[in-house]
């Protein structure tokens, strides 16, 4: 797309955007000005970033990942990071038509002026997303056609530890915690632009690859078996690393972003700051590919959890603060601290939310210390398996038993309600062990009315379609076709319908498992896998995420056009069991994870034997801490009292006079 | 066992509190509850003492009047406060403003001394400017439109497709020009940009910006090339006798004065 406007690099295109926003629906979330976005004069700095949640305002705005690089980057004196969304349809037809580029929210600039865009996956579902972007922003969707004049484009984020779907689009991704890694990146495109760009665009991918953290696809050749099972994956360069590593962040405390969190003025989907307790989870469950990837655990102090709080709700005037990890109430001091938060904020209308799943009754009285102001969020559990046998398979270490005395703690304490979260197409399923989840839930209800003496108390079963995911020990399953899938929820919702003693009390949130296969395509999908993700964008792909926007037939057909020469198709990616010696396509990325113990891991799920969290027991030696030269980081550190909080005055009261 | 709202002191308002901002620039495409949303946690960081309801989820007792539609920037909007603890308004001011994201800016607040403050706003003056529209364009639309003694135009309410009348509202139609540098005629359609200047009495259905739009569309043709920009200038009590609106905090003002 090439702009008929003459334009200055870094200028802003409000005025151009402006003229189309009367016609879009929601045009807030276009324009910006949030409290504490940053807005740096273009030539005052070396590297421009933008970076890019590529999807919906709403849902991108708050994301911490973004934030957090956007402020760690904009600290730097050489350094600038906007931040840029994916348009909705209404506002992508009218830039079309009226040549307005992608933009960014905070100064409004084009996204192809920029040196780098960061593009965060948290999902796989984004990549469309990210495809509509480049292209409005008029630099080629494919890699190979950009130019020394475009940006170079780095992906994050969990999906980025499989980076080969999207190999084709992006010049580098990186895996693991993103802090230092957008510092190193900025450091090289500095030095590189400053020495006057040798060797141009290719020489500044060069030397991000040489440091062995930064995955640059183009200089990696994939070889194929005729059978379509990838032969090798090898650097066609000398010095080019066999095999990246991920970056792990230590010591939290020195990292505390965000310091001023964004505030958005248009509604998103959290309505309130988060601070991260912790990162890293060692629980070993083993369809989680978050508690695989991020090892090991890393805790924040209670006092910099507490001077995070504090610092951000004066920044904010946020009146709820969650407090975020993959299993908050594991942090080893979670008691002190939601008891001397809860102290804190006694009667100041700050609400403070745990989103935890643990079943256990500690949980329950960490919700009613945080809840003793008053406001109280829903009670969630996450028991995954509906049946004892699955639960041992996916080493979700739960029984029938703690459940049952957690929701009766729960319902006994006041809670009318709770939520429990399942999945469904886990390896070795029956329907037998679906089946199980109405059975739970029935003793779930008939506890609930004993511990609460009535009958109006509410059980919620939400349902996910399991996906395999790389880098755990379910890397190697075979996924459960979108039929199997859509047959077990159906005869579990009719059972649950059927009962007439409990059914009633039971609601059930699932949705159909289509989208699951598509999501399985592109999470353990090769390069092949990028030209039907080009195919369905060119169809009309965005937004794979939100059901009104997704269409599974548009998906097909796009496979079957963009694999028709291909030994591989659909099911080839999705239903099919890989064997241990099978090249994966992510295995020359190195997670820290020693494939032999994932392996291990994989055959003691299929022998439905569990493994402990590290945290509390010796080493299982699944390599992260050797390979990383990283360690846990728990505490407790024997601190249990919270800082004071810096003395503020408020200005707006009148004298009082004698 | 039912759950009873916590215990807890809530704190009567001591003082109410009329504030006047105004809406401008981008952020005149923040919507009512958007700007809901800002004006609260603004008043969080300000540290207002507010005034919040009782019950499981207490809500800051803040009234809001006849907001702007989204996409109309406003010199005149509205809403009140109540507070636990004596405030200063000019402090209150200072501190909201510098709270509040540029864009959004506290204008003006008093202590509120009288009632029935949301009757005081009995019309607002809106201020269209239509790019790419010339003065002898825009002055015989609303001639046309001035000429005739009603003028229905539909809009989508909840209940489906409303017609109402909007030219009884109209107080009053003014047709300015700021046409190229100098403001003369004739520098060619693509920068001439008539400007109107329309006060509307404040009527259910209220007539609102998009509904005059429409109304001279159907009235005489009148169709920008470009969205207008529409400004709300004022809002308050009609001078009697006149097509000017007066000061809403003025009788505030005069209570204040009378008691000290």
């Amino acid at each position: 797309m090439t702009t008929p406007h003459a334009h200055v690099p870094g200028a802003s295109i409000f005025d151009r955007l402006e003229a189309l926003l009367p016609f879009v629906s929601k045009p807030i979330q276009y324009v910006g000005g949030e409290l504490n976005a940053v807005q740096k004069p273009w030539d005052s700095v070396d590297v421009r970033w933008a970076i890019m949640y590529p999807d919906a305002y709403e849902v991108g705005a708050p994301n911490q990942g973004v934030q957090i690089l956007y402020e760690v980057i904009n600290e730097r004196p050489d350094a600038l990071a906007e931040r840029t969304y994916a348009v909705w349809p209404d506002l992508e037809k009218l830039m079309r038509e009226n040549q307005v580029p992608q933009f960014t929210v905070d100064s409004h600039r084009a996204l192809g002026d920029f040196d780098v865009v960061g593009m965060s996956f948290s999902t796989e579902l984004g990549y469309t997303n990210m495809l509509t972007a480049i292209d409005l922003a008029g630099v080629p969707v494919l890699a190979a056609d950009r130019d020394d004049t475009h940006p170079i484009i780095v992906a994050g984020g969990h999906a980025a530890f499989n980076p080969e779907t999207i190999a084709e689009f992006v010049d580098a991704a990186v895996m693991g915690d993103g802090e230092e890694a957008v510092l190193l990146i900025t450091d090289i495109v500095r030095d590189w632009k400053n020495e006057g760009r040798p060797e141009g665009r290719v020489g500044l991918l060069r030397r991000l690859a040489l440091t062995g953290v930064i995955y640059v696809p183009r200089f990696y050749d994939v070889e194929y078996l005729d059978d379509g099972r990838i032969k090798r994956i090898v650097p066609n360069e000398a010095d080019i690393p066999w095999r990246v590593r991920k970056f792990t962040l230590m010591d939290l405390d020195s990292w505390p972003y965000p310091k001023a969190p964004l505030v958005p003025l248009a509604e998103t989907v959290h309505e309130r700051m988060s601070v991260e307790i912790f990162r890293g989870c060692t629980r070993g469950c083993r369809f989680c590919q978050a508690g695989m990837i991020t090892r090991p655990v890393r805790e924040r102090s209670i006092t910099g959890i507490a001077e995070m709080v504090e610092n951000g709700l004066c920044k904010t005037g946020y009146e709820e603060v969650g407090l975020l990890s993959l299993s908050s109430a594991d942090h080893t001091e979670i008691a002190e601290i939601a008891k001397g938060l809860a102290d804190r904020y006694e009667g100041t209308e700050t609400a403070l939310s745990l989103p935890s799943t643990r079943v256990d009754a500690f949980n329950i009285d960490l919700a009613n210390e945080l809840s003793r102001n008053g406001r109280r969020s829903g009670l969630t559990f996450a028991p995954e398996g509906g049946s004892e046998r699955m639960r041992k398979v996916i080493n979700k270490q739960v029984t029938e038993e703690d459940l049952i005395r957690t929701v009766s703690a729960a319902y006994g304490a006041g809670w009318r309600q709770v939520k429990l979260y399942f999945m469904v197409g886990l390896p070795t399923e029956t329907d037998e062990d679906v089946m199980q989840v109405a059975e739970l839930a029935r003793e779930v209800i008939k506890a609930g009315r004993a511990a609460s003496g009535r009958r109006d108390i509410r059980c919620t079963v939400s349902i996910g379609g399991f996906v395999p995911k790389p880098h755990t020990p379910f890397q190697w399953a075979s996924q459960l076709n979108h039929e199997a899938t859509d047959a077990r929820l159906h005869k579990l919702r009719d059972a649950i319908r059927a009962d007439r003693e409990y059914g009633k009390s039971i609601g059930l949130r699932y949705h159909d498992g289509k989208p699951g296969i598509v999501e399985g395509l592109l999470s353990r999908g090769d390069r092949r896998v990028g030209r039907v993700i080009l195919q369905a964008w060119r169809d009309g792909a965005r937004f794979d995420g939100w059901s009104e926007h997704f269409s599974f037939d548009r998906w097909m057909n796009a496979a079957a056009v963009a694999l028709a020469d291909e030994p591989v198709d659909v099911d080839w990616f999705t239903t099919r069991e890989r064997q241990q010696s099978e090249v994966l396509p992510w295995g020359h990325l190195d997670s820290g994870l020693d494939a032999d113990w994932l392996w291990e891991d994989w055959q003691d799920s299929l022998s439905e034997v569990g493994v402990e969290d590290c945290r509390w027991t010796p080493c299982f030696d699944c390599g992260v801490c050797d390979q990383m030269e990283t360690e846990i980081q728990v505490g407790p550190t024997g601190v249990v009292t919270l800082p004071m909080p810096t003395v503020r005055t408020t200005a707006v009261l009148a004298e009082i006079d004698a | 066992m039912s759950r009873k709202p916590p215990e807890r002191d809530v704190a009567l308002a001591v003082q109410k509190l009329r504030v006047h901002y105004a809406k401008r620039g981008r952020l005149r495409f923040s919507s009512h509850r958007d700007f809901q949303r800002a004006l609260e946690r603004a008043l969080r960081r300000a540290e207002v003492p507010m005034a919040y309801s009782a019950g499981f989820s207490p809500h800051p007792k803040i009234s809001y009047a006849n907001s702007a539609p989204t996409g109309v920037a406003s010199e005149a909007e509205y809403v009140e406060i109540g507070v636990t603890k004596q405030c200063d308004p000019e402090r209150m001011r200072v501190a909201l403003d510098e709270a509040l994201p540029p864009g959004l800016d506290v204008v003006d607040v008093v202590t509120a001394a009288t009632p029935d403050f949301v009757n005081r706003l009995e019309a607002s003056r809106w201020r269209f400017e239509l790019p790419g529209v010339d003065l002898v364009t825009a002055q015989a639309a609303a001639d046309a439109f001035l000429a005739q003694s009603e003028v229905i135009v539909e809009r989508l309410m909840k209940n489906g497709i409303r017609k109402f009348d909007t030219r009884e509202a109209v107080v009053s139609l003014t047709v300015s020009d700021e046409s190229g540098v100098s403001g003369s005629q004739g520098s060619g359609a693509g920068d001439s940009c008539a400007i109107l200047e329309v006060v509307t009495r404040h009527v259910t259905p209220s007539v609102r910006p998009d509904d005059l739009l429409a109304a001279l569309r159907i009235a005489a043709h009148l169709v920008p090339p470009v969205p207008p920009r529409v400004t709300r200038l004022a809002q308050g009590p009609l001078v009697p006798g006149s097509t000017e609106i007066g000061d809403p905090f003025a009788p505030d003002r005069a209570a204040l004065v009378s008691t000290s």
